[in-house]
């Protein structure tokens, strides 16, 4: 029967070294999906969290500042100001009009401190585009 | 044409749904003329997809806008090879193409075994038809990519199509989800042999010898896919990552972890008789997991760059694998007695009990990947908030598993079946494990303090150095006795027995690997904005931007930079990032220029224009032995061609005895 011991104690030790760090580590990486009203609401609390904002981009607010970026995300009508401080460039799809989900923190100024950015092309599957008057219509079944 | 490809799809159904009823009514009557034809429907099933698919990339390479899907997915200014893989580029596409693959094994599955397993066959066929089944009513009701775009009743092309999305127009992308795709679907190969062997209580571990070559395969198409899909990440993505714990990256790493430990763990049940049920559980894992994946990355119920737009076949997914697993649980559990294990535990210092411990450690990751991946959704059913765990949490989980593994990697071969003496414990591992110690302490003398990055490289060398030490004490003895060269002696032991050594050989590509990850603690990277002219620092290099040009083709406009890298005032090398923007998508795109070498890449994105014209944003980074991962693969993809050629010395299950010198290291067997 011992080495069944040895065997369930090398086992429980390594489990439970994983559930440790599971746990343990989970508080500081956890990120709170928010739409920007929720985020307003928040108060205090919203400065220590980090935080997942999804909304648009705003028309003519991306300010590019040597390594920041700031521009302004809207959404049912709630406005946010984001400064981009993170090392990744920005994807490609990030620009006027575009969805973009921006992950950090809210700042004490009232600014939201993005260390990540992702955005999806808006744009992409609008069927129509100008000059092609025969591009119209939406697909349907044949 | 397009009739033509909706109708084979359709017939393409009925047909695998015959071949589903067909076998098991002709297995259950014992009538051979029902099992025959419903083989033969199988292979109609594949020339009727093959036919649906020609229709398909015939529109995408004549560029037929009257296709929806060709209109979404290409345009006329894309090459040819591009069209062609826009075949994958979307989702109808790439379900279809999902269902080809499958068709294709099933084909070959059928064909290679059909004067085998006689008894078991015709529940594998009919597996293999279910799954079939299943993708041909995606393919012919829910994402049909033979829908046309119609304007008042009656079909109407496009000028032009939207394009393929410029990222996925890089050389990379036209291979990586083929290889990834032929990895996720030949799971179902191994899986259908494994359910058949066991509804039918074949005796032994018959469907394990069929299907050996099968799950080798399948599992390199998965790495190999898994590292391309990373090396795609690194050179086109325009931050240098190769892995962000993206759902999607983790949805293809799932079942490449659980198949590993499928291909470990049923070597104990062919040496030992133990782990069946273990192993049942293992394959059909893996083969659920291809599936969550494949929903995952198509269904959007996660968010993730990769992901693409919310879409009705999650249900229908989420519905087959719900079903699916019940089946499989209620059949394993059924078949218990069936599946008693042969021998016992012994020791914890043997062969079984690291066999045991790796499967422990590859499971526990998978489920921690899982779990990590599926939090947002777990986190708002429970709490009603949803939260995602982010790349720090994975790697505070994920690099402990991985560093502990490597450590299995090493000692596990070279421990004994049933229990280890400590003499062979100290003739085998002495000279690795000071080796190892002395590298950790020269680099931590050398002022290194990160400490998994230490443990990291003493283990490195601690494996590789088990990996030549078997290697060498083999031929060794092979040159001694046949007085042929070391040369030679080294590729007539690998040849006798190929599976051991083509084994230790995937596992010195997986040290290369992890020296490559490793690397990643030592990164530098710098984001400056720099006048036309000007030069800025980052580590060793001076990187000055020469100039900048633009211009256009029909396929996108560019700007293009060249920027001289220089080191202690000499010039090496001048890099050249483009930026592009797409016509058709309107869409811009970075593409990176690399100075790859072996100890560290220079890897420059040209990341947009500065404030005025005559400036630019460049971002440059070093990474350090990123290099190694590529090379560490290929010879992962090395040593698992060398397993699946046969032995030269046919054993049936070969051991340290082929060698001639290492008898005394193996305790008698009773």
């Amino acid at each position: 029967m011992a080495k069944y011991w040895k065997f369930a104690t090398l086992i429980v030790v390594i489990i439970g070294t994983l559930v440790w760090l599971a746990f343990a580590g989970a508080g500081e990486s956890k990120t709170y999906y928010k739409t920007i009203a929720e985020l307003k609401q928040m108060g205090d609390k919203a400065g220590t969290k980090r935080l997942r904002v999804a909304g648009d981009v705003e028309k003519d607010s991306i300010v590019r500042r040597g390594g920041e970026v700031e521009f302004t995300l809207v959404g049912e009508n709630h406005r946010l100001r984001v400064i981009y401080t993170g090392t990744e460039p920005l994807p490609d799809t990030f620009r006027d009009g575009a969805q973009a989900l921006a992950e950090g923190k809210l700042g004490p100024d009232g600014a939201f401190h993005a260390g990540k950015i992702q955005a999806k092309c808006a744009s992409k599957y609008a069927p129509a585009q100008p000059g092609q008057p025969s591009a119209g219509p939406a697909p349907k079944t044949s | 044409m397009e009739n033509l490809g909706s109708l084979a799809v359709l017939l393409a159904f009925c047909l695998a749904v015959y071949a589903v009823i067909g076998s098991v009514v002709g297995r259950l009557r014992r009538n051979p003329f029902l099992i025959v034809s419903a083989e033969r429907a199988v292979y109609s099933v594949w020339l009727l997809i093959t036919v649906a698919a020609g229709v398909l990339v015939h529109a995408l390479l004549t560029s037929d806008f009257r296709f929806a899907y060709v209109a979404q997915t290409s345009n006329r200014a894309m090459s040819q090879s591009y069209k062609f893989a826009a075949w994958w580029g979307g989702q109808e596409g790439s379900l279809l193409f999902w269902s080809w693959l499958l068709s294709c094994y099933a084909a070959v599955a059928v064909w290679t075994n059909r004067k085998k397993v006689r008894d078991a066959m015709p529940y594998t066929v009919a597996i293999l038809m279910t799954t079939q089944t299943f993708f041909l009513i995606l393919n012919a009701f829910v994402v049909s990519p033979f829908q046309m775009l119609a304007e008042d009743g009656s079909i109407v092309a496009v000028t032009d199509g939207m394009g393929l999305n410029p990222l996925l127009q890089y050389p990379l992308m036209r291979i990586h989800p083929p290889i990834l795709y032929l990895g996720y679907v030949g799971m179902v190969v191994p899986f259908a042999f494994a359910i058949g062997a066991l509804i039918t209580r074949q005796p032994g571990d018959r469907w394990i010898h069929v299907t050996r070559r099968w799950s080798l395969i399948t599992w390199l198409f998965q790495g190999m896919g898994v590292l391309l899909g990373a090396a795609w990440a690194y050179a086109a993505l325009g931050w240098g990552g190769y892995w962000a714990w993206d759902p999607v990256e983790n949805a293809s790493l799932l079942p490449w972890l659980s198949s590993t430990a499928f291909l470990h763990s049923v070597m104990m049940q062919e040496k030992k008789g133990m782990m069946k049920v273990w192993n049942a559980v293992l394959v059909s894992a893996s083969f659920f997991l291809c599936i969550f994946g494949t929903l995952l990355t198509r269904s959007g119920i996660v968010s993730s760059v990769h992901a693409f737009a919310q879409s009705p076949i999650g249900n229908y997914f989420v519905a087959f694998l719900a079903v699916g697993v019940a089946a499989t649980t209620y059949l394993i559990l059924d078949r218990l007695d069936f599946l008693k294990s042969e021998s016992q535990l012994e020791s914890v210092v043997s062969r079984e009990s690291s066999f045991l411990f790796n499967n422990l450690i590859l499971l526990a990751s998978c489920f921690a990947v899982l779990w990590g991946t599926l939090f947002p959704v777990i986190s708002e059913y429970i709490t009603g908030e949803k939260i995602s765990l982010d790349a720090p949490w994975y790697n505070r989980l994920m690099i402990p598993i991985g560093l502990f593994l490597l450590f299995l990697t090493g000692v596990g071969p070279l421990f004994a079946w049933r229990r280890t003496s400590l003499e062979s414990l100290r003739r085998n591992f002495l000279i690795p494990g000071i080796a190892g110690l002395l590298l950790t302490a020269a680099f931590f003398a050398a002022g290194m303090r990160n400490f998994y990055a230490l443990i990291s490289f003493g283990f490195c060398l601690f494996v590789a150095l088990t990996v030549v030490g078997e290697f060498y004490k083999g031929s060794r003895a092979i040159s001694q006795k046949n007085q042929m060269s070391f040369a030679r002696a080294v590729v007539e032991l690998t040849h006798r027995n190929t599976r051991r050594y083509g084994g230790y050989l995937v596992h010195m590509g997986i040290v290369l690997m992890f020296v490559g990850f490793t690397g990643a603690a030592f990164n530098q990277d710098k984001t400056a904005e720099v006048k036309i002219g000007d030069a800025f620092q980052l580590g060793h290099y001076t990187l000055k931007v020469r100039e900048i040009t633009d211009g256009d083709n029909e396929n996108y406009t560019w700007q293009h930079a060249k920027i001289d890298v220089f080191k202690n005032g000499e010039q090496l090398d001048t890099l050249e990032p483009e930026r592009q923007y797409y016509k058709a998508s309107k869409q811009p795109i970075g593409r990176v220029d690399i100075r790859r070498r072996i100890n560290e890449d220079l890897y420059v994105n040209f990341a947009s224009m500065g404030s005025d014209e005559s400036k630019a944003v460049i971002q440059a980074y070093i990474f350090p032995l990123v290099n190694w991962i590529w090379f560490g693969a290929k010879v992962v993809l090395f040593g698992t061609l060398i397993c699946l050629i046969p032995s030269k010395v046919k054993l049936q299950y070969a051991r340290t005895e082929v060698v001639g010198i290492a008898k005394k290291n193996v305790p008698v067997e009773a």
